[in-house]
């Protein structure tokens, strides 16, 4: 292995992709894009969601109550909620999203109340839809604030302190660190998208080093010239593997700035950054730490993608049989961010998984050195014996000139 | 000098079993010679052509090119020769420039003679008006020109061309033989196939006209004309492939 023929084919080919319009794309623009809008672009677009069903003042439907005007004109004199009148197919309507809710007052509602009978009232809504959510909880808070207001009533008029029924209070407090907070709401996404980069920004370079040569015919002029096989397969490899890095390495910084900036927008917004207890918080070594562990899986990436593209005779059968690759990420790292599933030893072998999951606890301030220790080591591993198939393909001329 | 003795190979495919695309080829050829491989498309000739530039190991035989074994010191063969074919092509986004200095270098030439080399070679072929325009933006005479300062970069003493006017038109493939001939007057060992039978008439000291991958006639062509009776070498080959 000559170190100057890698070099000179490295450096050669990292001319031709910094050249090329399709590798910068999946190299800077994605990571670089990718990572603020996830982060600022869908956060912003959610609170705006949110925020528009929370000011609409939602229709609602009283089904009976006929012989109980009291909770009716209570109902009627909120503000925010709208009455409409009442009509016998208000499922239908709430389904068909012309009203939010619908709420059913027993026959006698407001005398049972008098006589403290007990009565029950139904609040129809339509599961899943967040406007017909909120339109169901404030007719429930509605009705919470009646119940409550009875208890009061009845227990003053029989001279009983309301601590009777109201014993205590509960309050919540978090003591996680903001670096867990962070990492529990963050840790699951961003392994997923910094190893799902690390795939795509490999893909296009993998493809076009190997079967774009075939097909463009400069494979049979790289072939005549004096440099190894193996020393041509390390300069495509490290060209590829710069290139995954670098999609992971912008994705992560995108990410650390995308935080930074979500944190200074969450602190313009709340006191000191904390909302509800919650603060944005990530620091540096996390991020590096996260960006070591995801070395071995970019080797690994780098050297796969190279040897199936280059058993493919053209680009598009490169891009068929990668294709399924990205599904092969995917699942792994969805499965990581299931509830229940965590770091195990048996689960710390099994590659990609084991580097979401470790990204994850990482991310949480958490750091299990024995399992760390042995999923760098199992992922080298892999890497190891991936780039050895990838060399040994270079040497098959099945391979090199599979027609 | 290429030497090569009962030189073959054998392919495998899944489809059709074990294929016999050269076999028993032996031939000779001496510095300032050229040797034309002539042969119909699937004659062999290319699988022949890669094995002496060691893109292919032979199955049976062997190929001695410049003193070096093909098959047991490949890497000096490659860096003796300069190999040309029409399949050969340049990377796009490199300049004129990039493409030669890049092989040069893979060739270990030094950085300062390596300059010197590409400043020559530009300015015999005429290529520094497109020096610095990148590959995909050039003619495909431009292309060829590349090319061949491609292979001639390193200074090579043995020159193979695999079918290099294929595809060309009139001038570009004028170019070409114009090119292999200097090789020659240089005192360069020069293979080249074809299956143009004018171009192997101008060209060839020796000819090989080689069949379903035999060498099934060598000669200068005074030879072939005398052993075949035949004036015109379309006459002689066809002669030959139907014996």
């Amino acid at each position: 292995m000559k170190l100057r023929d890698i070099g000179i084919v490295y450096r050669k080919e990292m001319k031709d992709a910094l050249r090329d319009r399709r590798a910068l794309i999946s190299m800077i623009v994605v990571p670089i894009l990718l990572m603020p809008l996830l982060t600022i672009g869908i956060g912003a677009l959610s609170a705006e969601i949110v925020g528009r069903a929370m000011e609409e003042v939602p229709k609602v439907m009283i089904v009976g109550g006929a012989d109980s005007p009291g909770v009716t004109a209570e109902l009627r004199a909120q503000s925010d909620i709208e009455v409409v009148p009442a009509a016998a197919d208000y499922a239908q309507e709430i389904e068909d999203k012309r009203i939010r809710a619908a709420v059913e007052i027993p026959p006698g509602f407001d005398a049972a109340l008098a006589a403290g009978t007990p009565a029950a009232v139904t609040v129809y809504e339509y599961e899943g839809d967040m406007k017909s959510g909120i339109a169901a909880d404030r007719v429930q808070k509605f009705f919470r604030d009646l119940r409550d207001r009875t208890v009061r009533g009845r227990l003053e008029s029989r001279g009983i302190p309301d601590t009777l029924v109201h014993p205590f209070d509960i309050k919540e407090q978090n003591v996680a660190s903001p670096e867990k907070t962070t990492g529990e709401i963050v840790g699951g996404i961003v392994p997923y998208i910094v190893i799902l980069l690390c795939l795509t920004g490999a893909i296009y370079p993998a493809i076009d080093l190997t079967a774009g040569e075939k097909e463009r015919g400069t494979m049979e002029t790289i072939l005549s010239s004096p440099v190894s096989r193996t020393d041509l397969v390390f300069g495509k490899f490290f060209t590829v593997l710069t290139a995954s890095l670098a999609t992971a390495f912008l994705a992560v910084l995108s990410m650390s700035v995308s935080l930074g900036i979500g944190r200074g927008l969450l602190m313009s917004l709340t006191d000191g950054g904390r909302a509800g207890g919650f603060t944005l918080s990530i620091n540096p070594e996390s991020v590096a730490a996260v960006f070591v562990m995801v070395l071995p899986l970019a080797v690994l990436f780098s050297a796969a993608l190279l040897a199936i593209a280059l058993y493919a005779k053209s680009y598009k059968e490169a891009q068929s049989y990668l294709q399924p690759m990205t599904i092969l990420v995917v699942v792994p790292t969805i499965v990581s961010v299931l509830p229940g599933v965590e770091l195990s030893a048996r689960l710390a072998l099994v590659p990609i998984l084991s580097t979401s999951l470790v990204s994850k606890e990482i991310l949480m301030g958490t750091y299990h050195w024995n399992y760390i220790a042995l999923i760098f080591i199992s992922s080298c591993v892999y890497a190891a014996a991936a780039l050895s198939i990838a060399v040994k393909l270079f040497e098959r001329e099945d391979v090199l000139f599979r027609t | 000098m290429i030497e090569t003795h009962q030189l073959g190979k054998r392919f495998h495919d899944a489809g059709r079993g074990e294929l016999r695309a050269v076999q028993d080829v032996t031939f000779r050829c001496a510095p300032g010679q050229i040797y034309g491989l002539l042969g119909a498309n699937g004659a062999g000739k290319t699988t022949t052509l890669r094995m002496l530039a060691t893109i292919l190991a032979p199955t049976e035989g062997r190929a001695t090119i410049a003193g070096f074994d093909a098959e047991t010191q490949a890497e000096q063969v490659r860096r003796n020769i300069g190999f040309l074919s029409t399949a050969t092509a340049l990377y796009a986004r490199l300049t004129a420039e990039e493409m030669v200095q890049y092989f040069g270098r893979l060739h270990g030439v030094d950085e300062t003679l390596l300059r010197r080399r590409i400043d020559e070679l530009f300015e015999r072929l005429g290529m520094n008006e497109f020096r610095r325009r990148r590959c995909d933006a050039l003619s495909t005479g431009m292309k060829q020109k590349v090319s061949i300062a491609r292979t001639l970069v390193h200074d090579p003493p043995v020159m193979i061309f695999d079918e290099p006017t294929g595809g060309l038109d009139v001038m570009a493939a004028r170019t070409i033989l114009g090119f292999i001939r200097e090789c020659r007057e240089r005192g360069k060992t020069v293979v080249f196939s074809t299956h143009v039978m004018s171009e192997a008439e101008k060209l060839c000291d020796t000819i090989g006209i080689i069949h379903h991958g035999r060498l099934l006639a060598e000669g200068t062509l005074a030879d072939l004309r005398a052993r075949y009776a035949r004036h015109d070498l379309e006459d002689i080959f066809m002669a030959v492939v139907q014996q």
